[in-house]
């Protein structure tokens, strides 16, 4: 038997892996959700037919939207994070002992009751007692937020579907307001490699541009997704990601990392010139 | 026997497309196949029924099939006793009404903030304006409904006109008595003719105010294509008991295309059949939309999202919830400032943008996130450009002087003059916003400082004017 799942990533380019067998599929009322089980990624949520995390590279992406941030907020207390239904980022956060308060604002309470049952790896720290879960719209619950957190992050999906509205300039103007003066705001940035992503990645850094004194983006390397090549955004209303970087401090920390290190923090801000350009062109 | 399952005009060219008839008539594109960077565009299925009249489709001008039927069902589901399919919008709507009422030199009772179409008709048929000034809620700078103690008052000072034209609900949803100017007019021997452009959903949604049929009134025209989901410049023109339909029809083919669009006739169909079927759902569906946005903004502070609590029993008789109206002067925007921030700064379009307000027009089509970004962008536009409201111009309307017919000042000898040389001279030409289509001007009206001061302000604030031949209006056309 061979039976696969593909994406599609662009017209004309399709990603597939051959899945081992399905262990759930659903609607909610906002999208599809599916979990299989495959050999080479372990198990792999998708919504709507696109990929969201595999078991074997969701470290890649969760440790670098959170940790990125965490270390550069000199003492982040108050967390917002919209979207991460899955619990990877919430399960990077709960590693602070110094944080005080995480807000997850997940619109669709299925991808939260599925992940708890399918996928333990991301979905394990749901019973911490900072934690907070509110299902809601995104774009609504900042709308009423004003000087509250020093981080917030963006886990969205892609700015078609459910996740469109946490692509926007009200969005991302809300999340401005919502933020102490010195807070920092990272968001899931698209890629800059297929033309189509490309395109969403620009409109979306004009947005941030426009929202922020401080936006720079950086990069990771997440097998499963388009092209592989993914970036981050950084904005921030004071500290900026690399000059008011104190690796050593963060090392003191004595995380386990696999892939996020101060060195490597450093490193995914330097960008390829085809990156700068793109971003420079809506700047 | 037909009833609202039947959508005869759609069932009649699913027909056609699969007898598969050769085509030696227009037209040319002969089912996209002529033109083919145009079917990429619009899709085959919308090239094979562009098609022309013929015996199995009916003919629009003379219709005895299909579209006759479709015309009883569609009457049926508005509760007239005729339905014309339009298909020059709800425009050709209201010029067939009054040309059917009015004569040369007749007069018509009707309120001054109407659309243009209503007042270019008059140009047409050379009827005589009598315009009854709409209240004006000078909190909002918003012209009213129509006022019964004026209707009434307009009606005995002249007893030979011909008919009331109501303007139901205002672009704003804004509703006058409907019912008792009926009674008043049917007592005078006079027609009752309702632009009801804007109410559509009053027919097949729950809780919305008086339709124009249910209140007796004798012509109505609906915009299906508003908030009835139909295809662009299609409409419906509904007639009461008393009209002579044929002679209604001799009037629409006077002005009306022989080369009616199928695409057109078949949306009118399908819609009334989705609406008639499904109306009640679809439109609870909207209000609780708007009624959920109405709260979300008005939380926000400074904007003012209104609704039936302005009702005064008079000139606002009733109002329509499902629109979502919003004032905005309290945040130190113009109307219109806040419609191009929406479109320039956060991708987002409404309906218009006027001096103290803005209308977002919601329909079964919008999606609950979609409102939690207008919400969220009224938010921050508030917070990024949100100033005092001093100096802020508040009046939408200004009583209009009517020194000349609509048609002579029209038609009329005149010289071009620069806006500041005009006071105390009568325009031959419009002047307005559009949207909404209001005139400030008309043919045939004096000009007045308030108004010169008006069009300045209403440019200055980047309302997009029309109307004048003078593309800048820099200049406007006077009587000689």
């Amino acid at each position: 038997m061979e039976l696969w799942f593909t994406e599609r990533h662009t017209p004309n380019v399709k990603f597939s892996i051959r899945v081992d067998r399905q262990l759930y599929s659903g609607f909610s009322e906002f999208q599809r959700i599916d979990v299989f089980d495959s050999k080479e990624f372990g198990r792999f949520l998708t919504l709507d037919g696109y990929m969201m995390l595999t078991e074997k590279d969701e470290f890649i992406y969760h440790e670098m939207i959170t940790h990125t941030p965490m270390a550069v907020h000199p003492n982040p207390k108050n967390i917002l994070v919209i979207g991460a239904g899955d619990g990877g980022v919430v399960r990077e956060l709960t590693r602070y002992p110094a944080v005080e308060r995480i807000d997850l604002v997940e619109i669709d309470e299925l991808v939260v009751e599925v992940s708890k049952q399918y996928l333990p790896t991301t979905a394990c720290r749901f019973d911490d007692p900072r934690l907070n879960i509110f299902y809601e719209d995104g774009v609504k619950f900042i709308r009423k937020c004003e000087n509250e957190y020093d981080i917030i992050i963006v886990d969205s999906t892609d700015p078609f579907g459910p996740g469109e509205g946490l692509f926007t300039k009200e969005f991302y103007g809300s999340c401005f307001k919502a933020l102490k003066d010195d807070g920092i705001m990272v968001n899931q940035h698209e890629s800059p490699f297929y033309a189509e992503d490309a395109s969403a990645m620009q409109r979306s850094h004009k947005r941030i541009v426009e929202s922020f004194p401080i936006s720079k983006v950086y990069q990771a390397h997440i097998p499963t997704y388009p092209s592989g090549h993914w970036l981050f955004g950084f904005a921030s209303k004071k500290y900026h990601p690399t000059n008011d970087y104190n690796g050593t401090k963060w090392s003191m920390l004595g995380l386990k990392t696999k892939y996020y290190n101060p060195r490597l923090h450093i490193g995914a801000f330097a960008l390829p010139n085809y990156v700068e350009e793109l971003l420079r062109d809506v700047e | 026997m037909l009833n609202q399952n039947d959508a005869p005009i759609y069932e009649a060219l699913q027909k056609f497309k699969r007898m598969r008839v050769v085509p030696f008539d227009v037209p040319g594109h002969k089912r996209g196949r002529g033109n083919k960077e145009l079917t990429e565009f619009l899709g085959q299925s919308c090239m094979d029924v562009d098609v022309n009249s013929m015996k199995p489709l009916d003919n629009l001008c003379h219709p005895v099939s299909v579209i006759r039927e479709a015309e009883d069902i569609a009457s049926e589901a508005f509760g007239a006793s005729h339905a014309f399919f339009m298909v020059g919008g709800t425009t050709s709507a209201v010029q067939s009404m009054i040309m059917y009422a009015c004569k040369d030199g007749d007069k018509i009772i009707l309120p001054r903030n109407v659309h243009r179409s209503a007042i270019n008709s008059l140009i047409l048929c050379n009827a005589v304006p009598v315009y009854v000034n709409p209240d004006v809620n000078n909190q909002l700078g918003i012209a009213l409904g129509m006022s019964v103690e004026q209707v009434k008052k307009a009606i005995e000072e002249n007893p030979d006109a011909k008919a009331v034209l109501v303007n139901n609900p205002t672009y704003y949803g804004i509703c006058s008595d409907l019912k008792k100017i009926t009674e008043i007019a049917h007592a005078h021997n006079m027609l009752v003719l309702v632009d009801e452009a804007h109410g559509t959903h009053f027919y097949f949604g729950d809780n919305f105010p008086i339709t124009a049929m249910k209140a007796g009134a004798d012509i109505a025209s609906v915009s299906m294509h508003k908030s009835g989901g139909s295809l662009t410049q299609s409409s419906f023109l509904l007639m009461g008991e008393k009209i002579n339909s044929d002679y209604m029809r001799q009037i629409i083919n006077l002005t009306q295309t022989t080369s009616a669009s199928y695409l057109l006739l078949s949306s009118l169909d399908i819609s009334r059949k989705r609406l008639a079927l499904h109306g009640k759902e679809i439109f609870a569906k909207t209000v609780e939309m708007a009624e959920y946005a109405r709260s979300e903004i008005n939380s926000i502070g400074g904007y003012y999202a209104y609704s039936k609590e302005l009702i005064n029993g008079d000139s606002i008789f009733d109002f329509d919830i499902s629109k979502l109206s919003i004032h905005t002067l309290p945040v130190g925007l113009a109307g219109i400032e806040v419609y191009d921030l929406l479109r320039d700064e956060y991708d987002i379009q409404i309906e218009f943008g006027d001096i103290g307000n803005i209308l977002a027009y919601l329909s079964v089509g919008d999606r609950k996130q979609d409102i939690e970004r207008l919400i969220s962008a009224l938010s921050e536009i508030r917070r990024r450009f949100g100033k005092s409201k001093a100096g802020m111009l508040s009046q939408e309307y200004i009583n209009p002087i009517v020194a000349e017919t609509p048609r002579k000042a029209f038609y009329a000898d005149k010289i071009s003059l620069p806006l500041d040389e005009t006071c105390g001279k009568i325009c031959t030409e419009f002047v307005m916003c559009y949207p909404p289509g209001i005139p400030i001007l008309a043919p045939g009206e004096l000009i007045t400082m308030d108004i010169i001061k008006y069009i300045k302000y209403a440019k200055e604030k980047g309302c997009s004017m029309t109307g004048t031949e003078d593309i800048n209006i820099e200049r406007l056309n006077v009587l000689k």
